[in-house]
């Protein structure tokens, strides 16, 4: 707009102090005269409350009558409270509890007529003049900048900073040290033992140890896995007694072990099973130990289809063939789940030959290291 | 009337009193007014903000939202804090809820069936608190789009829209910390899930996971170090920022809808008292009033169904929040096997690629919008008035571009639950999506661009040759044409109320002297940017085109001539129902 301040001559060029706005210097001063040129403001028109006596009533009667349905949508809130007992009977009501459903109403239902009444109020008997304010740029004064900068320069030169480099120098570098008491103090974070990596290396399973089901902790006898079942399992020492000896184990310990000893036991036809070399003794007539946990990012695994013998991650849909080495035929998850060495103990039942052979659950830096 | 700040009020609200708005005495407000300044000096800031313009749009309401349901987040959390227990001390659930009577759980877990079952009114508050979070994060959302498509992010707010990228990251990882803890079975697998997370970091990821976790997941600290992140550090942090976005808000003035009266240099709606500071109180009660409802008639996170965390378990359908689930769509999607051993070291491609590359590129490419295009076009002047989305086509095509990009990684995010409930195959949806990641968005952005541009066409046709009345006329050669009539003014001033595109050229790329200009690679690459935004861009018509549009529309008006009314359709045939001089049908 080459004629910007003739295109606005409906506004006096006054900021709301009455002080003089200077307009926007940056206007491109090469563009041409603007097709159109600006109309102002179109005229106010006043509503039918400004004008209408009886408008005005009905409106401020309207706003009223939501204010007091608004108290007594709090009062029965009060009421439905004390009135509707919560405890087991959460879903009496299209599944949500009475008390949950009413208060959720009542509350709501308050809220929305205190909010609806103001508003109105605003639109209908509030000044709607619409008022003009002048905008200033975002930068300060020219010679404020300059004041701040000269400011700035005394005020470093005073400091004498710049001219000594060694003082300068050893008080970045002894703030900069400082960062190391920082860090050091959240090494406890992991107190002690607690940061030991190497424990992602192993897992509570040690040569002899049975197989357990992972809600009762009963083993499992060879015989008694049926062709195509798929059996959650753990380690026996998940669930120490005084017959089995395993030590008690608590808290953290107990969970990230847990976390670790998760297996799944399919049994499948031997002649079905294609052995990694130098693993065709970990079988048991068919019957094939897996981690469940997934190799991606740590859910455990749990969809097991037997025609295809694919078990499925439900977080991310990594596949896995657990007839052949569990490895990876869909999905994001890069190595097989590791594999658990089975043998078979005097009693008929599953136990471990050893460890697992390489740290299960998600990839981590330092895991073939381990 | 622009620095009136004494309105005609003369008709408004007689019931007010007449002399409404002409300080007179100081009454008891002045009186405390007086006492306050006596001690704090406000006045000198408040003459001005009381009364603060505000425009007036739908649109600006969305960050408002987003600003209210946090108010609701601080209201209903602080009210969870009293009864939750953020431990995962083991204990055996004693309370109402029968199904998991005598279950082990943790401490925090059992304290959230507590509140869900023996607190009234605190399953509402869990309810409205999640609600809540759901809306705040959306809303977020959509007011950055509103942000970005209409250019309100140019100079000089470009570090508002910095802040507001920030609120959102913050927005979500508060979401993440706060659904953990109630530590559910659902909730436990996404944090197991941001262990493995955790761990694919190179070099310190295993000590990062063990340090987080207190030693090896799960450990017992992951939870009260959750909490005391959801309650108090992001929230200061939130609190801080939004203070931050408000204060720059006020200080730049609000932007605005160009249009008579409307310039780059003022600022035109209701003063912030009474109007402004009634509307969006009012809409504070109402954005509470609404998740209210929801959190009484909406099930969310019904943790009770889910039972508790148990490292070895899992359910069919682990899904994050809404939020989180783009990113977990890229890890779904990732190819089989992107994982490399160097030097005996694991780089697990397939997890640092979808979450721990992708997405923090995805921010900051968002934060740096407002400089590329600051840069590419070099326009250094302030910009108050917004742009319709379809006047800047490169520009709300790359948006669109984002979002579709974000769309179909969050649809691969749900890709279990499209496959059981359109009962199509996971694994076809998965290849579909590796394709449509690169593909959807390149495809939008065209079809995004070419659509503004014809917008952009229709308007000047609509300026040049008015509007499209729907009426066919027939001429006595038999030819059919459709009778436009010319917009109004008000109309026509808003469609040419948009600056013009210049292309930036670089000058010679070399001086007299045949010595390459500095920076001339940047330049010309800057060029070559400019013409690729704006070349294609349809330019408002001159006034001499106006001009010779409206020359053209009289004559054919002359053509029409013998008419003594308006052409409305049934000039030629017997169906003039009534006489459209004498009663017009509707009173305008």
């Amino acid at each position: 707009m080459s004629n910007d301040n003739s295109s606005t001559p409906k506004h006096p060029v006054n900021a709301p102090d009455g002080t003089p706005v200077p307009y926007d210097t940056h206007v491109p001063t090469h563009r041409e005269a603007e097709p159109i040129a600006d109309p102002g403001l179109p005229a106010h028109t006043w509503r039918p409350t400004d004008v209408d006596p009886k408008a005005e009533k009905r409106a401020e009667r309207q706003i009223a009558a939501m204010f007091i349905a608004a108290m007594i949508s709090a009062i029965l809130f009060v009421v439905a409270y004390f009135s509707f007992e919560v405890g087991d009977n959460w879903d009496t009501f299209a599944g949500l509890g009475a008390s949950t459903i009413t208060l959720g109403l009542t509350l709501g239902i308050s809220l929305l007529l205190i909010g609806t009444g103001i508003i109105h109020l605003a639109r209908k008997l509030m000044a709607d003049h619409e008022m003009v304010e002048m905008r200033h740029p975002a930068a300060s004064p020219q010679e404020d900048r300059d004041a701040t900068v000269q400011a700035l320069n005394d005020g470093l030169a005073e400091a004498g900073i710049g001219r000594r480099p060694l003082v300068r120098n050893t008080m970045i570098g002894a703030v900069g040290v400082l960062g190391l008491p920082a860090v050091v103090l959240l090494r406890d974070l992991a107190p002690g033992d607690a940061l030991d990596i190497d424990k992602l290396g192993n897992t509570i399973w040690e040569p002899g140890m049975r197989l357990v089901r992972d809600v009762v902790g009963t083993p499992i006898l060879a015989s008694e896995v049926e062709m195509g079942d798929l059996i959650n399992g753990t380690a026996e020492a998940m669930f120490p007694s005084e017959e089995n000896g395993y030590p008690e184990l608590h808290g953290a310990e107990e969970q990230a072990e847990k976390a670790k000893a998760a297996i799944i036991v399919v049994r499948m036809d031997p002649d079905e099973i294609t052995p990694l070399e130098g693993r065709e003794k970990w079988t048991v007539d068919g019957i094939i130990c897996y981690s469940k946990i997934c190799t991606h990012v740590g859910c455990p695994i749990s969809l097991y289809e037997r025609t295809t013998h694919h078990v499925l991650c439900p977080c991310h849909q990594s596949t896995f063939d657990l007839a052949d080495h569990a490895r990876v035929v869909f999905g994001p998850a890069a190595r097989p789940l590791p594999q658990l060495p089975l043998a078979v103990d005097d009693e008929g039942y599953l136990v471990a030959q050893s460890d697992f052979t390489e740290p299960i659950g998600a990839s981590f830096w330092e895991r073939e290291k381990l | 009337m622009s620095t009136d700040s004494r309105i005609d009020t003369s008709k408004v609200a007689t019931s007010n009193g007449t002399t409404a708005a002409t300080a007179s005495k100081p009454g008891p407000a002045g009186s405390l007014a007086s006492w306050a300044d006596d001690r704090l000096g406000l006045a000198t800031a408040m003459k001005k903000n009381l009364r603060k313009v505000f425009p007036d749009h739908w649109s600006f309401m969305l960050g408002e939202i987003a600003l209210w349901s946090f108010v609701v987040l601080l209201l209903t959390g602080v009210f969870l804090t009293l009864w939750f227990n953020p431990s995962m001390g083991h204990i055996t659930y004693e309370g109402s809820y029968d199904q998991l009577r005598g279950v082990g759980m943790s401490e925090s877990m059992a304290s959230t069936l507590h509140i869900s079952f023996d607190v009234r009114g605190g399953l509402l508050m869990r309810q409205m608190h999640h609600w809540a979070a759901a809306i705040f994060i959306a809303s977020m959302m959509v007011h950055l789009l509103r942000v970005a498509f209409t250019g309100a992010y140019r100079k000089p707010r470009e570090l508002n829209w910095v802040i507001g990228c920030l609120l959102l990251l913050l927005g979500t990882l508060e979401g993440f910390t706060g659904y953990s803890l109630p530590d559910d079975l659902l909730s436990g697998t996404g944090v197991r899930a941001a262990d493995g997370f955790l761990k694919a970091t190179p070099v310190a990821g295993s000590y990062m996971s063990f340090l987080l976790f207190g030693g090896e997941f799960p450990g017992e600290s992951i939870i009260p170090r959750l909490y005391i992140i959801h309650v108090l550090l992001i929230p200061g942090i939130l609190l801080a920022l939004i203070a931050a976005h408000m204060l720059l808000l006020v200080y730049h003035k609000h932007t605005q809808w160009p249009g008579p009266g409307r310039t780059e240099q003022n600022v035109v709606g209701f003063p912030m008292l009474p109007v402004y500071a009634a509307k969006a109180g009012g809409f504070f009660f109402m954005v509470f009033g609404v998740i209210a409802i929801m959190g009484g008639l909406m099930s969310i996170n019904p943790v009770w169904k889910f039972g508790p965390y148990d490292p070895t378990k899992v359910t069919a359908g682990s899904q994050p929040d809404w939020y989180m689930g783009w990113p977990d769509g890229l890890l779904r999607i990732i190819p089989t096997g992107w994982e490399t051993v160097i030097f005996g070291y694991t780089i697990s491609w397939n997890v640092m690629l979808p979450i721990l590359i992708v997405p923090p590129l995805m921010l900051v490419i968002l934060m740096l919008l407002p400089f590329i295009e600051g840069w590419i076009t070099g326009d250094k002047r302030d910009h108050h008035l917004l742009q319709r989305p379809r006047n800047a086509p490169t520009r709300t095509a790359v948006m669109v571009s984002l979002m579709t990009f974000y769309g179909l990684a969050w649809a691969a995010g749900g890709n279990d639950i499209i496959a059981i409930k359109l009962d199509l195959s996971i694994n076809q949806i998965t290849y579909f999506m590796r394709v449509a990641i690169f593909l959807g968005p390149l495809l939008a952005f065209w079809i995004t661009r070419r659509w503004c541009i014809s917008l952009q066409r229709h308007d000047n046709e609509k300026l040049l040759h008015g509007y499209e009345t729907g009426i066919i006329t027939r001429s006595p050669e038999g030819a059919y044409a459709e009778r436009h009539l010319p917009i109004s003014e008000t109309s026509a001033y808003t469609l040419t109320a948009r600056d013009r595109d210049e292309v930036y050229s670089v000058g010679s790329d070399t001086d007299a002297a045949g010595v390459a200009a500095p920076n001339s690679r940047s330049e010309r690459l800057r060029a070559r940017l400019s013409s690729w935004m704006y070349s294609h861009n349809v330019q408002k018509p001159t006034r001499a085109e106006l001009e010779e549009a409206h020359h053209h529309a009289e004559h054919e008006a002359e053509l029409q001539a013998g008419l003594d009314h308006p052409v409305d359709g049934h000039q030629f045939d017997d169906h003039r129902l009534r006489d459209t001089d004498e009663v017009p049908l509707r009173d305008h």
